[in-house]
């Protein structure tokens, strides 16, 4: 495995998915790993759960070119990306991100890229439910003004 | 033929997930902008949007994308995963 995406309505474990990182891996000295879970507060308000919906295929590819954009630019061994779809409840895991690299510089730096470009480019929405009723989330102009600083 | 796909809020506002038309006369994205917002009010006011996103055959484009039969074109609002 060198890179793997994975749109997944199930949980994932995050011990599963170091070990697959570091499985067989004696060249990478490096492993970063980010998890994102769902907040029980956006901007204020209390939510109760969240309703992710993505475009199949779409999804998978800005994913790959993501990941081959990360590759041109720093040195790193193996990604692992995975996008949880459907309902999820306060402190769920939502998406994960692996990158291995020989030092962590590379690993360090292609996780964060990764994960800004994530969040600008692929077609995933989220859809929040709150005491007061469901709504579609913004999108957050700081988002977009981290993933141009790379 | 071509087939239009529209996600998230987009989807729900207009009540439809996909469609098939013929692409005659329609040369860009913009040209399909204009023709689905001339189907009534609520398309008219969606498509006025300047946050609308469109990708053709999953790659994001702008509106002066150029479309042929049997792409897939897909409308929708920025995207808020991770």
């Amino acid at each position: 495995m060198n890179q793997e995406i994975s749109i997944q309505t199930a949980d994932f474990s995050l011990a599963d998915e170091v070990s697959l990182l570091e499985h067989d891996n004696a060249v990478d000295g490096a492993v970063v790993t980010f998890t994102g879970r769902v907040r029980n507060k956006n901007e204020g308000k209390e939510v109760t759960s969240l309703t992710l919906e993505h475009y199949p295929g779409m999804t998978e590819k800005s994913l790959a070119k993501i990941i081959e954009t990360a590759k041109e630019r720093w040195r790193i061994g193996r990604v692992k990306v995975i996008h949880r779809v459907g309902e999820l409840f306060i402190g769920d895991q939502i998406v994960f991100v692996g990158v291995t690299s020989k030092h962590r510089q590379d690993a360090f730096a292609a996780n964060e890229f990764i994960m800004d470009y994530l969040k600008v480019q692929a077609p995933f929405w989220k859809k929040e439910a709150c005491k007061d009723g469901n709504n579609w989330l913004d999108a957050k102009s700081s988002d977009e003004s981290k993933a141009a600083k790379w | 033929m071509i087939k239009v796909v529209f996600f998230a809020a987009l989807r729900e506002q207009l009540n439809c997930s996909e469609l098939s038309l013929s692409s005659e006369n329609l040369a860009t994205v913009a040209d399909l902008k204009n023709h689905l917002a001339s189907t009534d009010q609520t398309w008219q006011q969606v498509f006025a949007s300047n946050s609308l996103l469109s990708a053709v055959n999953h790659d994001m484009v702008n509106s002066e994308h150029a479309i042929k039969s049997g792409d897939e074109i897909a409308f929708f609002p920025p995207v808020t995963g991770g």
